[in-house]
């Protein structure tokens, strides 16, 4: 039975006077691939900051309307468990240049003060890498740096170091935009192997790769949800005709 | 076109070329002259005892000047232990409120307190602390040192922690990680190299200041460990010995004053080092 | 779907205050780190204001200590040529004198040096041999101890001056105006080289570029296109060259003379307004005496504080065009 993990009710943002997203509904169900799609500017990365509060952080930020994890309304209580419930990967993989991979995968623990014993380092380190695909790369250089790995070692490194908080859902914003198909490929399979535990919501501007790895599509345009549903349903029968147009590249 | 118009203008070009190149030249000389004098008199007057024994009156042979190098070190340190904490708070809080009204009063106050003459900054020291404490002092020393290394290690600070790209801190953050800590484990760690690189040129810098020592740290022939009563340090010394009418005292001088430099080169040499070594890339 | 554009505005709320205060925590779920944060900015905040308030109050002392001196002697002080501590009638002229001769002198003979300097390093070559001595060299010329200079300067200027002075039948002090200024001036070298060198390698490529494409020499592109672009930065050096000069106390001390006297000529000896300070403050044993230095420092304060606010308005000037 599916059930949904996050559900956005009546949800506006904007910043200062100029609203980007409104009135979104819609549900995020519980280990499946989610995507937003939506020509640029439209407001996917606004509305997938909002999910982990990080949208607050930008001058003039603005909301209303509810999100609810697990029936909890997140803007009702503290945005730091809220970003250890909810992972992000960001579109530029930015590991922490003072740390090594070691450290940058429990770079969360470190960073929040959470003490671990030397085993739940070396299970945390060894399990979210291994998760990320990372393990077989990195396993005799964890103590160098994070940023002498390739880009999308890195961006892989940052899923990594977001798997290792245990995060209940995962937020990618175009998290392969910046890397070459091999890496992309790499990414897509480890999101497929990791819908057994995790809910991922993505955003990309690669119809194709989100025809390849979502089960479920939101179509976003002009701060408006136009259209949400199962992918293989949008991508052969979109109701909305501006979804049709986006899909055979019209615009966007 | 005519040649000869082609001809006057390259030649002229040459000319140019020759006289910029040349008077460049001639500006290093003086460094080549100070180097040479300082090692070729100050070099020979150094020895083991020059750095562990007190100066001698006049006429005395020998005698060292290890009261004005622990003096330095005392001043210079107080100097460190006040600026630098209080600089990094201000270089984070001017990186962290880069448009506001506010910081910019505070980049003025800055720019201002940088440009003020030291032997200003001496007043100062003597008008807070000499006079309240009714005596010259290492502490007061250090004081007016530390208001001299302030504005140095800000704008380093400030500088080289703008530089340090938003991601990093939206990463920190998005793992829940609070603000306080996202500054003081993330940006601040990552800047560090900068930061030490700017404390070290600083600390170059005030250790060869003398004029607001010289109503402050006043100086002081004797050993002295007691941060509120007087000491020595290099700069003052040699002062006070160069414009004595003393052969043998102008000896020391120029010993202290080749030590003088040669730690405060080590110091900027060291400084580079940090900053090209441990220079964290993004 | 889409609402109208009024009801819009007033369904968003700004819900994210920019400081929520720490009695506020609470309400926000009882969260901790909302204390810790905001106790941490606050921190972050007062450690600006104490900057702000440390030249604030460096001002308001100067002011304070300089009013004995101020009330006494007015406007006179600073027109009156004698300085006498004995008859405590106190005027800065001779000093202000000695300040502005040694100062610019110092800057008219360093600027052909610096400028080259920095043209040498931003213009003509970047790397090799000699740019990399130039660069080392002025580095470290930077990083040497004012004292030092002045020592230099007593051992080794003075001489030849007072050489130079005898040959050419002056009175052979050696000490005075034109040794202070040049010891000055390879002081400022340094410090108005590298200021230089920054402001000349701003200046976008693509104008110099220009420039050589319609068979421009070097020294054209140079005098037509890099100096008139880097006028207001260099405009800028040159005030805070300026300001090091008139600041600068030590070097000049050791070889000015230290005369109390209104200067007669370049090679008299003279005392500037810092080292007439460096001089006179431990020995100034009454209340009106150390009050007229202090108000001199008033001074030097003051002249620092409008140099470093004008340079600051001319390097911003600089910027702006140099970024469109
Ligand atoms: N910090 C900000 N302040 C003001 N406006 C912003 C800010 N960030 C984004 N915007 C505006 O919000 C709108 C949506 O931006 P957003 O980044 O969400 O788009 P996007 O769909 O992610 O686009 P892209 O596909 O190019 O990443 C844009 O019009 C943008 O100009
Ligand atoms: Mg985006």
């Amino acid at each position: 039975m599916e059930s949904d993990i996050l559900r956005i009710e009546n949800f506006y943002a904007g910043f200062g006077n100029s609203t980007i997203l409104k009135n979104i509904n819609f549900s995020v169900v519980e280990n499946k691939i989610t995507s937003i799609m939506g020509p640029s500017g439209c407001g996917k990365t606004t509305l997938i900051r909002c999910i982990n509060r990080l949208h607050e952080f930008s001058p003039g930020a603005t909301f209303s309307g509810k999100i609810l994890l697990r029936g909890e309304d997140i803007y009702s209580i503290n945005p730091i468990s809220v970003r250890r419930k909810i992972g992000m990967v960001f579109q530029r993989p930015n590991p922490f240049p003072n740390m090594s991979i070691y450290d940058n995968v429990i770079s969360g623990y470190i960073l929040n003060g959470i003490h671990l014993s030397r085993e739940e380092k070396e299970r945390v380190v060894t399990t979210s890498l291994k998760k990320a695909g990372l393990w077989e790369e990195v396993k005799d250089s964890l103590h160098r740096r994070g940023t002498f790995l390739s880009g999308g070692q890195q961006q892989r490194l940052c899923i990594a170091r977001a798997l290792a908080m245990n995060p209940d859902i995962l937020l990618l914003d175009e998290p392969t935009s910046s890397l070459d198909p091999k890496s992309t490929l790499l990414i897509e399979q480890l999101m497929e192997e990791l819908k057994q535990t995790i809910t991922t919501l993505i955003v990309t501007h690669n119809i194709s790769q989100a025809a390849r790895i979502s089960d479920y599509v939101a179509f976003l345009y002009l701060g408006e949800l136009i259209e949400f549903g199962p992918s293989n349903k949008i991508f052969t029968n979109p109701e909305n005709k501006k979804t049709e147009e986006y899909l055979t590249g019209k615009f966007g | 076109m005519d040649n000869k118009n082609i001809s006057k203008r390259i030649f002229k070009d040459r000319i140019f070329t020759v006289c910029v190149t040349f008077l460049a030249f001639i500006a290093c000389l003086p460094l080549l002259g100070i180097l040479f004098l300082i090692i070729k008199n100050g070099a020979s007057s150094i020895n083991l005892g020059f750095f562990i024994h007190l100066p001698k009156p006049v006429g005395e042979e020998g005698g060292g000047i290890a009261n004005a190098i622990v003096g330095t070190f005392i001043v210079v340190g107080i100097a460190f232990l006040i600026a630098t904490p209080i600089s990094l708070l201000t270089g984070i809080f001017l990186s962290e409120n880069r448009k506001s009204r506010f910081s910019e009063m505070v980049r003025v106050s800055i720019d201002i307190l940088s440009g003020i003459p030291s032997i200003v900054i001496g007043i100062i020291a003597y008008l807070w602390v000499v006079k309240p404490m009714k005596g010259f002092s290492a502490l007061s020393g250090g004081i007016a040192l530390a208001m001299i290394m302030l504005p140095v290690v800000i704008k380093s600070a400030e500088e080289t922690l703008k530089l340090i790209p938003y991601s990093l801190r939206e990463a920190s953050f998005a793992l829940g990680v609070p603000y306080y800590r996202t500054v003081l484990k993330v940006i601040l760690p990552t800047g560090f190299s900068g930061i030490i690189t700017g404390v070290l040129i600083a600390v170059a810098r005030i250790a060869g200041e003398t004029a607001p020592l010289l109503f402050t740290a006043f100086g002081n022939p004797f050993m002295n460990f007691n941060i509120t009563k007087p000491v020595n340090a290099l700069p003052l010394l040699v002062f006070n010995y160069a414009t004595s009418p003393y052969e043998q005292w102008h000896k020391i001088a120029w010993g202290a004053a080749f030590i003088l430099i040669i730690i405060v080169f080590v110091v900027n040499i060291l400084a580079r080092m940090i900053s090209k070594k441990w220079k964290v890339t993004f | 779907m889409a609402l109208k554009k009024t009801s819009k505005k007033q369904e968003i709320k700004k819900v994210f205050s920019k400081d929520p205060g720490p009695w506020n925590f609470y309400s926000r779920a009882g969260n901790k780190y909302f204390l810790m944060d905001w106790i941490f900015k606050k921190i972050l905040f007062i450690s600006g204001v104490s900057i702000f308030f440390l030249v604030l109050m460096i001002f308001i002392f100067l002011v304070l200590n300089s009013m004995p001196s101020i009330k006494e002697f007015g406007f006179r002080f600073f027109l009156s040529k004698s300085w006498d501590p004995v008859f405590e009638k106190f005027g800065a002229l001779p000093f202000i004198a000695g300040t502005i001769f040694t100062s610019f002198l110092a800057l008219l003979i360093s600027l052909p040096f610096s400028l080259s300097i920095s043209l040498y390093l931003g213009e003509f070559s970047k790397s090799g041999f000699f740019s990399g001595f130039l660069k080392n060299s002025i580095e470290l010329l930077a990083g040497v101890p004012s004292v030092v200079y002045g020592f230099f300067g007593m051992f080794v200027l003075i001489p030849i001056v007072r050489y130079l002075e005898i040959k050419f039948n002056i009175e052979p002090y050696g000490v005075g105006i034109f040794t202070s200024s040049i010891i000055l001036s390879i002081m400022i070298i340094p410090f108005s080289a590298s200021l230089g060198r920054e402001v000349i390698e701003l200046i976008p490529q693509d104008i110099k570029e220009a420039g050589y494409s319609l068979g421009s020499t070097r020294y054209e592109v140079i005098k037509r296109i890099v100096l008139p672009y880097a006028k207001s930065g260099i405009t800028a050096g040159i005030l805070m060259a300026l300001g090091r000069a008139i600041g600068e106390t030590m070097a000049v001390t050791m070889v000015i003379g230290n005369s109390n006297v209104m200067p007669k000529g370049l090679f008299s000896p003279a005392n500037t307004m810092a080292s007439l300070i460096a001089n006179e403050f431990t020995e100034a044993v009454s209340r009106i005496h150390l009050s007229s230095l202090i108000e001199i420092g008033l001074v030097l304060f003051i002249i620092s504080a409008v140099f470093s606010i004008m340079g600051k308005i001319f390097i911003h000037k600089f910027s702006i065009t140099e970024n469109g």
